[in-house]
């Protein structure tokens, strides 16, 4: 594992900046345990400062000081994203190993539904629960519902996986030693899918964290929880482009896009380390 | 032609088990939800004083019609259901006394509009672009736009649709970032009034373009660059076979099959994606509509909305999945 | 046999061909053609065996003129004396290449199954491949196309079918038109009846020999298959690790070997009322990235002495037509009595 990431780090440019941007990032949202000031607490600093030294990322019009506030918002967006990525992965690898190892009309099921989830479109019906839960909807709810919804892709990927694990020799050993269905699931063929399950994990990341920004930014959430949509939110409602106070606005976006591309080039990098065919030349066969 | 047929079938089954299903989860949330939604609404109505009492009675009928509190769930699912199909969800609060649905019919051309003629473009460019660089893989200028798009598309739409609006809003007001026309036009066919669309429509349709593009991209790319290994890639280029016609007719040709089907599966996304950049470029479609009517407490239009945009894009995967076999001559015959 | 009276169309000399491949930092040569000389006359039928990954199938890329990297000429000649002047593939520009290639040269590739474009009917595909080099079109070109799959007892409905359609054999007969269709001089075969049944890659065969014959073309066939080269070809060669080990008119190759890899080979084939149980071959061919000093096949061989193991033997001429790479070629016997190997043409 370590050999894996040494090798990755070195011959991999992708993999080396999107570590070094998640890296920073993690940091940087680690930082918020040791926060002077509680994130939610409006009016402990002097409104609509510029970036200073005092102030390095500046303070907005509710008298946040920015760097802790984004600190503290950073953490609760990414571990908003870790929740859902490990609920949907749960789903996912049970599904998907299932249907592929099981087969016939298990798997035609399992796949019908799955076709159907891909096929909702989760917006509106984000709303809705919006609509009807109000302020009930608190980030574990919603982290729930993104992760019903975010597993069907997935589970169709592990599913080809597991379709070409069930007719391997050491498959027919397991069943013949007696094992049951489900140790041969979990001790067996998990271990195969363990890589798409790391690279998708972070594509899932980006989108339920994409979606957690879509809801804050129309005010769809606890807007008192500091989180990356909830800051936009607040920069939005105060006008942040217009009175002036840019930093407001242009710090986050910054430090978004630096997150998403980073967890975005990780999935690629590990994508294209896991691939079977980079693989083999790796091996040179 | 036997084969095209249960393909058909088999779709439209799916079609109609995601418009149900979709229906039947919106039913749940509701119905399953701790606060009664006909008391939250109308408690929070009658805070407001300037609703008529007609508009308030009215939206009290419809919801207990629809949720009539006190019946047993598959009598509430039962009636849920019925009002769906007659269309009639009940008079609109935000605009009373007009229907629910006719307010969805107005903004769908609109979102309709956006979707169809992004997704084209998206779906023709990414592709392009993806297959020609999979293809042409030391090709500098296809590089550089891989590396752009690529860059792009993990960063929200919401994120990608604001930047744009402050290029074009603050840095450099070239173009219109609010509205779907120019208000010194009447909506009718005419030419200024097309124009004016246009203009407006371009925005807001650069920005879902923007996002989507890399997804398209990186797939045709992977796909291509698999594709070209095949062997009767290299069997035709042994052969020397016109560069263009082995590019073309074999090489993206293939490709194109899990492409769309591909496409099949993001319109749900994309659809969402239209939502949420209408609302930042203030566009008068179902997405604006919708979040208008959250913040106004208006059941009715929430509710029409959301059943409009299941069966719209239930029915837009069915027509997508209607392309596959002419494309692919194996799943006529299977 | 009127073979020597007939000019070279091929030479090949000294030729070497490398995969140089860099990945993750590790980085790799693999010797895949190390040194290959041999000549191919007019209308011969020149049958190639060797291992899976022996190099046949780079070599035979080579002779193609379908290298590209990884894979590179390092060193040698290609030469093809074509009836429109000559052509060198390993120096040719791309456009001398598109010049010969189907009209002269051309190629049935292994696997018929994945060669044929599955989106596109088998008569766009004829159009793709053929109408260019034969300068035929419209009706003339649909005409030339039928009566060539006439004769390769295919119905002209063939055309309006997708590859899916048809079945092995079909596609097979296909892709052998495919490759025919403009009556070129050389024909290089890349295992065209591996996974077809027997029945089947018997009719395949006898086309292949029977189109040859008619348009005298020379034909490079290449199969791991003892049998079929017994059937099919005039002379053999074996490949074995990136080298040719020996070859020679494929009566003598079959009765008297001349190298302990073919006696083996040969040795390994079911012959008709035998029953004795034969020994099979230690090892496993040398990894081409890290071959054996001295003649490579001296960890497998059951002559091997010292000098084997340090000094790379020499192609030798020991008879007519008859070459082989081996120190100890005149203590070679063959491993089978005179018991007739099936199917060797008398």
């Amino acid at each position: 594992m370590f050999a894996v990431f040494r090798d990755l780090i070195r011959y991999n440019l992708e993999f080396a900046i999107g570590l070094v941007l998640v890296g920073i990032m993690v940091i940087f949202a680690a930082l918020s345990f040791f926060s002077p000031v509680d994130p939610t607490l409006i009016y402990m600093a002097i409104p609509d400062q510029p970036p200073s030294a005092q102030y390095w990322f500046g303070t907005n019009s509710r008298g946040q000081d920015l760097f802790w506030h984004l600190s503290a918002a950073f953490r609760n967006s990414l571990g908003f994203g870790i929740t859902v990525a490990v609920l949907s992965r749960i789903i996912s690898i049970s599904v998907g190993l299932a249907a592929g190892y099981l087969g016939g009309w298990v798997d035609r099921v399992l796949m019908f539904i799955n076709d159907i989830f891909v096929a909702v479109p989760i917006f509106p019906i984000l709303v809705l629960f919006y609509f009807v839960l109000r302020n009930n909807m608190d980030s574990f709810t919603m982290a729930l519902i993104l992760a019903c919804f975010g597993w069907p892709f997935d589970a169709r990927l592990i599913r080809s996986v597991a379709l070409g694990l069930k007719h391997r020799e050491f498959t027919r050993h397991a069943v013949f030693a007696g094992m049951s269905t489900r140790k041969v699931l979990l001790e067996e063929h998990l271990p195969y899918v363990m890589p798409i399950v790391f690279s998708t994990f972070m594509n899932n990341m980006l989108w339920s964290i994409g979606m957690e920004v879509t809801l804050a930014v129309l005010g769809f959430t606890n807007i008192n929880n500091p989180t990356i949509g909830t800051v936009l939110y607040w920069a939005n409602s105060h006008s942040a482009m217009v009175v002036g106070t840019w930093w407001w606005i242009v710090i986050p976006v910054i430090l978004i896009v630096m997150t998403f591309l980073g967890l975005f080039l990780l999935a690629v990098s590990m994508n294209e380390y896991i691939d079977p065919r980079s693989r083999l030349r790796r091996m040179g066969a | 032609m036997h084969g095209y047929l249960l393909f058909v079938g088999k779709r439209a089954l799916l079609m109609f088990a995601v418009i149900f299903f979709g229906i039947s989860a919106m039913f749940l949330v509701t119905y399953l939800s701790p606060i009664d939604p006909v008391e939250q609404v109308l408690g929070r109505l009658s805070a407001r004083s300037n609703l008529s009492p007609e508009a308030i009675a009215s939206t009290r009928e419809a919801l207990t019609a629809m949720f009539g509190t006190g019946q047993p769930m598959h009598v509430q699912y039962w009636n849920f259901w019925t009002r769906l199909i007659q269309g009639d969800l009940g008079a609109s609060l935000m605009a009373f006394p007009t229907p629910a649905m006719e307010l969805v019919m107005r903004g769908m051309p609109w979102t309709l509009g956006l979707l169809l003629t992004s997704t084209v473009i998206t779906f023709i460019v990414g592709n392009l672009m993806g297959g020609l660089a999979g293809y042409f893989q030391n090709n500098r200028f296809f590089k550089a736009f891989g590396i752009v798009t690529m860059g792009l598309q993990p960063i929200p739409y919401y994120i990608v649709a604001f930047i744009i609006l402050v290029i074009f809003g603050f840095l450099w007001p070239v173009l219109p970032i609010s509205g779907g026309f120019s208000m010194d036009v009447r909506p009718s066919w005419t030419m200024p009034f097309i124009l004016s669309v246009l203009q407006h429509s371009l925005l807001p349709a650069f920005s879902l373009v923007l996002v989507g593009l890399g997804g398209w991209f990186i797939g045709m790319r992977a796909l291509v660059s698999n594709i070209v290994t095949e062997d009767y890639v290299t069997y035709a280029e042994l052969a020397g076979v016109k560069r263009e016609t082995i590019v073309s007719g074999y090489v993206m040709r293939n490709a194109l099959v899990p492409q769309v089907t591909a496409l099949a599966m993001v319109i749900g996304g994309v659809f969402s994606g239209t939502i949420i950049t209408e609302q930042v470029f203030n566009y008068p479609g179902m997405g604006s509509l919708l979040v208008d009517a959250v913040n106004a407490g208006d059941y009715s239009t929430v509710l029409a909305v959301c059943t409009v945009s299941i069966t719209a894009v239930a029915f837009a995967i069915f027509i997508v999945d209607l392309l596959h076999p002419l494309l692919d001559p194996r799943v006529r015959t299977e | 046999m009127t073979r020597d009276s007939k000019p070279d169309l091929l030479k090949v000399e000294g030729l070497k061909a490398y995969y140089q491949m860099n990945y993750y930092g590790v980085e790799r040569e693999v010797r895949a053609v190390d040194g290959i000389s041999m000549n191919i006359k007019r209308g011969e039928v020149y049958g190639i065996a060797g291992e899976s990954s022996s190099g046949k199938t780079s070599f035979i890329k080579v002779l193609a003129a379908a290298i590209r990297p990884p894979l590179k000429v390092v060193e040698g000649t290609v030469k093809y004396e074509f009836k429109n002047g000559p052509i060198e593939v390993t120096t040719a520009s791309k456009a001398q290449v598109e010049d010969v290639r189907w009209k002269h040269l051309s190629y049935i590739m292994q696997g018929s199954m994945s060669v044929l474009n599955p989106v596109r009917r088998i008569g766009r595909t004829f159009k793709d491949f053929a109408q260019r080099p034969l300068g035929l079109t419209g009706a003339a070109f649909e005409a030339r196309v039928v009566s060539h799959l006439a004769r390769l007892k295919l119905p002209p409905e063939v055309l309006k079918a997708y590859p899916h359609e048809l079945s092995g054999g079909m596609r097979q007969r296909v892709t052998i038109g495919l490759a025919t269709v403009c009556h070129p001089e050389f024909i290089i075969a890349d295992e065209p009846t591996t996974a077809l049944d027997v029945v089947v890659q018997k009719e395949v065969l006898s086309l292949i020999r029977d189109i040859q014959k008619e348009m005298d073309s020379s034909v490079v066939f290449v199969t791991h298959d003892m049998s079929v080269h017994a059937n099919i070809a005039d002379r053999v060669g074996i490949i074995y690790a990136g080298r040719l080990v020996e070859e020679g008119p494929t009566r003598q190759m079959f009765f008297t070997p001349r190298h302990p890899y073919t006696a083996h080979l040969v040795a390994s084939l079911p012959r008709i009322g035998d029953t004795t149980q034969r020994p099979a071959l230690e090892g496993r061919p040398p990894n081409l990235a890290d071959p054996p000093q001295g003649c490579r096949f001296h960890p497998r061989c059951p002559l091997a002495v010292d000098k084997c193991r340090q000094e790379v033997p020499p192609l030798e001429t020991v008879d007519v037509d008859h070459r082989t790479a081996c120190w100890r070629w005149q203590d070679v016997k063959p491993l089978v009595g005179s018991a007739h190997p099936a199917g060797v043409m008398a």
